[in-house]
């Protein structure tokens, strides 16, 4: 790819809510690689529906992702998500709403009022696929000014951007399957493998059973480091909120300390491409990142 | 086709019995499937291999193991299918979540316990019909997505909450629940669910969808998890942490078009539920410390009436 590509962007609510740092991130990084983001035109998008939505109504979820799907044809341009759960939640409506044409046009029929019509051109896609697929590793290799030589970092990637795996074009693409791992070796770190990295972190039952919740936290976290990670990075700012926000409280049910850093994947990139930490929102982490960062500049 | 088959060994007989991987180099059919292959092990190769099968066709739910990680019918997978760029590795695990009698063989008294748990057969009141009870067509059809479970525990063994909390009445015995709640012949609706609801029950699941992903028979066990959650709600089940979620979740997108993170776990735990609500203030504080929290004055994204009148529309049709 040369030039620059341009995408609609879709943040989500975690990102403008309770993890500010990846939306500054991801707009660092992609300013970095070529990739405009178009704001404007998706200010009145609204949340997914997470998941949570769905499961008291469906159709109404449908209807949400519909319209903000319309809103991205409005803007003329793909539409790129940051967060693995938009990411599931986004493909999993697209798949519903563009295989039954009927079922589409009754959709319509609720956006009709406001003007929008989804005509089923929609491809929401992850900025981590957007770099495996649309910009290409070599243009973020060629970014790289930092190698993250010795780091050894454990993927984390979050259910719905996962499973199903029929929905989310994983036949089609099947390299998906390891993006974060290619992600983290391109940017000169190593993978550290654990049999966690697509398990789930907990957030949805944090406030329903925190006991288990918290237990998924130390499992994922104490076994990447027995794997011998430094950091854990993940493409899903829920997965953050547990796995950073909630460490400390899952290292207190464990008695062990963790002391992990976990990245958004944007930071990750973002460090070996030598931008500053603070610019990353390295330093609005729960866990610090400091001792990551020191080891990044010390490696020059 | 060469292949090696990693096979994770345990045997409680040994003088020490401690599980460890043995790799049997393999020479099969381009058509052939997990199971076929670890036969050919045990009855060429090395005849202490222990694995459960019998129909040899997606029927009977004997064989599930994990291969490469995860819970698959080893009959109704093929080798081929598995090998990823050049590897030619499979590494077979028993499945998981229930405890290991020997090699591939795991104990099912964890899994049918959860189904007993759950009463599966029907509980009609009042008066017996003096004929035949005739089920309309489509309830029934709409159940057979269910009923076409095969008990084979796939489901059990990749559920990322079974795995921390043995409590969980996991994906295959709340799927089996469904079926009960949702058969137009049975009238217990309301005091099964008044027992879901309880802790180990449907809220606890974190949908993280491996049960959806690894159901060998398409039955969708999160989908009926959710499903029961709607109905628990609707049968007037509100208090417990996850429905005051699930509300507060959809009241937030309904009026402001975006999720009040702050007001979230308020509306959880509910405003009085003083012991929660301190416990979030720790995490809150530091949150607010390093510019994390969310703002206080949540606010809604441009159009957001939009947002507000397809809920009412929507929500109007059901
Ligand atoms: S979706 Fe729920 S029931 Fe299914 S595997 Fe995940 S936690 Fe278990
Ligand atoms: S729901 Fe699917 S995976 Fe679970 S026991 Fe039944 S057939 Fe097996
Ligand atoms: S042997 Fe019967 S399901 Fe595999």
């Amino acid at each position: 790819m040369t030039g620059s590509v341009k995408y609609a962007f879709y943040p989500g609510c975690v990102s403008r809510g309770a993890c500010p740092e990846l939306y500054s991130a991801t707009i660092e990084v992609c300013a970095r690689l070529g990739i405009e983001l178009e704001t404007k035109g998706m200010q009145s998008a609204s949340c997914t529906g997470a998941g949570v939505l769905q499961e008291k109504n469906r159709r109404l979820g449908d209807t949400l992702n519909a319209r903000n799907f319309a809103l991205a044809e409005r803007t003329g341009l793909p539409l790129m998500t940051i967060c693995s759960t938009c990411q599931g939640v986004m493909a999993q409506a697209n798949d519903r709403l563009t295989k039954d044409p009927d079922y589409l046009k009754s959709i319509n029929a609720d956006l009709a009022p406001e003007g929008l019509e989804y005509k089923g051109t929609a491809n929401p896609k992850h900025l981590l696929w957007i770099l495996l697929e649309e910009v290409g590793l070599n243009r973020v290799r060629a970014r790289v000014t930092r190698p993250l030589k010795g780091l050894k970092i454990a993927p984390f990637y979050g259910c719905y951007i996962v499973r199903p795996s029929s929905v989310l074009g994983y036949q089609e693409h099947p390299e998906r399957s390891d993006a974060l791992e290619q992600v983290i070796q391109v940017v000169g770190a190593e993978v550290a493998d654990f049999p966690g990295k697509t398990a789930c972190c907990g957030f949805p039952i944090l406030t329903i059973n925190e006991k288990a919740s918290m237990k998924m936290v130390s499992n994922h976290t104490l076994s990447a480091k027995d794997a011998g990670a430094t950091a854990m990075v993940t493409p899903c700012p829920l997965c953050h909120l547990n796995l950073d926000g909630y460490q400390p409280t899952a290292a207190a049910q464990a008695r062990k300390p963790i002391d992990l850093s976990i990245l958004h994947l944007p930071q990750l990139i973002g460090l070996a491409m030598g931008i500053d930490a603070k610019a990353l929102g390295l330093n609005k982490h729960i866990m610090s990142t400091q001792k990551l960062v020191s080891q990044v500049a010390v490696a020059q | 086709m060469e292949v090696t088959l990693n096979v994770r060994r345990y045997d409680p007989d040994s003088a020490k019995p401690a599980p460890y991987y043995q790799e049997y180099d393999l020479e099969i059919d381009e058509t052939h499937t997990v199971l076929d292959g670890l036969i050919k092990v045990r009855e060429e190769v090395d005849g202490t291999l222990a694995l459960r099968c019998s129909c040899r066709s997606a029927v009977c739910g004997s064989c599930a193991m994990r291969v490469n990680g995860h819970a698959v019918l080893a009959c109704k997978t093929k080798v081929r299918d598995l090998l990823h760029r050049g590897s030619t590795k499979l590494t077979v695990e028993p499945a998981g979540n229930m405890p290991i009698i020997k090699d591939l063989v795991v104990e099912f008294n964890v899994f049918w316990d959860k189904i007993r748990a759950v009463e599966p057969w029907l509980q009609p009141q009042g008066v017996p019909p003096q004929q035949e009870y005739i089920a309309p067509n489509e309830d029934m059809l709409h159940l057979a997505g269910v009923m076409a479970c095969i008990m084979c525990g796939a489901c059990v063994s990749d559920c990322t909450v079974l795995e921390v909390d043995k409590h969980f009445l996991g994906p295959a015995a709340l799927a089996k629940a469904y079926r009960f709640v949702a058969d137009p012949r049975d009238d217990a609706e309301k005091s099964r669910l008044g027992k879901l609801v309880q802790y180990g029950g449907v809220w606890d699941c974190t949908r993280c969808m491996q049960c959806v992903q690894v159901c060998p028979k398409g039955v969708d066990p999160m989908g009926r998890i959710m499903a029961l959650r709607d109905r628990a709600i609707e049968n007037g089940y509100h208090n417990s942490n996850g429905a005051r979620h699930a509300e507060t979740f959809a009241r937030s997108i309904k009026h402001s078009g975006t999720l009040d993170e702050l007001r979230l776990p308020i509306g959880t735990f509910g405003i009085w539920n003083v012991k929660e609500m301190l416990k979030l203030i720790p995490l809150g504080l530091k949150a607010q410390m390093r510019g994390k929290r969310p703002p206080i004055f949540h606010k809604a994204i441009p159009g957001a009436e939009n947002v507000r009148r397809i809920f009412e529309k929507v929500e109007s049709k059901r």
